[in-house]
């Protein structure tokens, strides 16, 4: 069904093949939370991989710097149909957290938890190789706390609400435990390229 | 789980300049009823089948029998563009909705309830504002709304109708570069002392707070809310930024 009289702006013929369907590029850096940013303090923030409740490995501020580093360059996806192009992103991949604690993956699912009480779902199988990190810095300087300073979760092949700001730990569960925006509609996965945002996308 | 979305034409009914830079799109559609705050997707087609989809904050009450949208015009946007230039009564477009469970006021939640818009931020919160007028919702309620001068104020008359007829609601409108117009009004930024002058005039604590607008307007009362003592936890957050 065509708009009368729409004609719409269409990306330039570089950039089609770099739009997931139904996004427009933005050259802004749009903050999207449910509610205000926490100010995490350097000196108390702790990361903490857990299997259920009980604690795997957990990491200070100044632990976590010293894992190796890792670097990212690419676009991003945002459920509310703004991508970004050409981020980039510096932090520590999980494959190297798992490997720092000296444990393989007890469950093939994970909620990433947050320091304001977010939570967000991520199957195993999209954190590892070499697929996410926890970033800790943005186009070359600490991440700021508006855009989840100063660590979040980075998952650029899925919408970004599953990039979960302020993170505080990788929680694996038994089961797909839905987190905050999927228990209030938004799907579980959330495929950028399949356009996964909503709970009853395919 | 398993049904997949349905994207619903819905026909234009009306169309309502609101200020000049917002307006009004109502619409007959057939959607679920929404809880005020949800927004829709709105999809657009071009002739060749090119799309282009945007979320809008529904503004009318849940149960109204139009749906209105009132869409800000971004001179450089993609989609607000065409409901200011082109959309007519009589034109069809594609909603997909209502979407979204955490930016919802629903009529039984607890009191006392702020709300803080920033221009076309107010959207959600009139929807708020409308069902409770309906409903004769009688907890306390402070809105606590923005824009650079008066005539950027939309829905400004309404809102004043509801605060004349409920005496637990109060509001107080904010311009930033223009006059005020009646003397309890601000013509001061928000920022942590107004607003901590402002929740102090009004006598709550709020134990709901409702924050809507540009992003660094959000940000801004977001923080002062935390740092007047407001929980954490009662405070909802939506930031309009970046998109057209």
């Amino acid at each position: 069904m065509a708009t009368r009289g729409f004609t719409g702006r269409r990306p330039a013929a570089a950039d089609v093949q770099r739009l997931p369907p139904g996004q427009h590029e933005t050259h802004d850096f749009p903050v999207l939370s449910h509610g205000p940013t926490p100010h995490v303090a350097l000196a108390n923030w702790r990361f903490t991989l857990s299997h259920g409740p009980k604690p795997l490995a957990s990491w200070s501020w100044d632990e976590f710097n010293a894992l190796p580093q890792t670097r990212w360059s690419g676009d991003i996806h945002c459920v509310t149909t703004w991508s970004k192009f050409d981020t980039q992103w510096q932090g520590v991949a999980i494959d190297d957290l798992l490997a720092a604690a000296g444990v393989t993956a007890p469950t093939p699912f994970v909620l990433a938890r947050s320091h304001d009480g977010y939570d967000t779902n991520v199957p195993f199988a999209d954190l590892t190789a070499g697929r996410a990190m926890i970033a800790t810095r943005f186009d070359g300087a600490p991440l700021a706390s508006e855009h989840g300073g100063p660590a979040r979760l980075l998952v650029p092949h899925l919408y970004f609400w599953k990039s979960a700001k302020w993170i505080e730990g990788l929680r694996f569960t038994a089961r797909d435990e839905a987190g905050f925006w999927e228990l209030r509609g938004y799907h579980m996965r959330g495929d950028p390229w399949r356009e996964q945002r909503y709970t009853n996308d395919p | 789980m398993s049904s997949t979305p349905l994207w619903q034409s819905a026909a234009i009914a009306s169309v309502q300049v609101r200020t000049p830079r917002l307006k009004s799109i109502f619409l007959r559609a057939e959607l679920e009823q929404h809880l005020a705050g949800q927004h829709v997707d709105v999809r657009l087609t071009a002739d060749d089948g090119y799309q282009a989809r945007r979320s809008y904050s529904i503004a009318s009450a849940p149960g109204a029998a139009l749906v209105e949208l009132a869409i800000e015009r971004l001179d450089d946007g993609e989609v607000s563009p065409y409901f200011h230039d082109v959309a007519e009564p009589g034109d069809a477009i594609e909603l997909l909705g209502p979407i979204g469970r955490h930016f919802v006021w629903r009529p039984d939640d607890a009191g006392p309830l702020l709300l803080v818009a920033g221009g076309s931020g107010v959207v959600p919160l009139l929807a708020m504002l409308r069902q409770r007028a309906q409903l004769g919702v009688t907890v306390p309620a402070l809105l606590l709304y923005s824009a650079r001068e008066w005539g950027e104020l939309a829905f400004a008359d309404e809102l004043q109708g509801y605060e004349d007829s409920d005496p637990a609601l109060r509001i107080r409108f904010v311009t930033t570069r223009g006059p005020a117009q009646r003397a309890q009004d601000l013509t001061q930024r928000l920022d942590a002392s107004s607003l901590a002058q402002q929740l102090a005039g009004w006598g709550h604590a709020p134990r709901a707070a409702y924050v809507c607008g540009a992003t660094r307007f959000v940000e801004t009362i977001a923080d002062a809310l935390v740092r007047c003592g407001v929980d954490v936890g009662a405070i909802r957050t939506e930031r309009y930024g970046g998109v057209g």
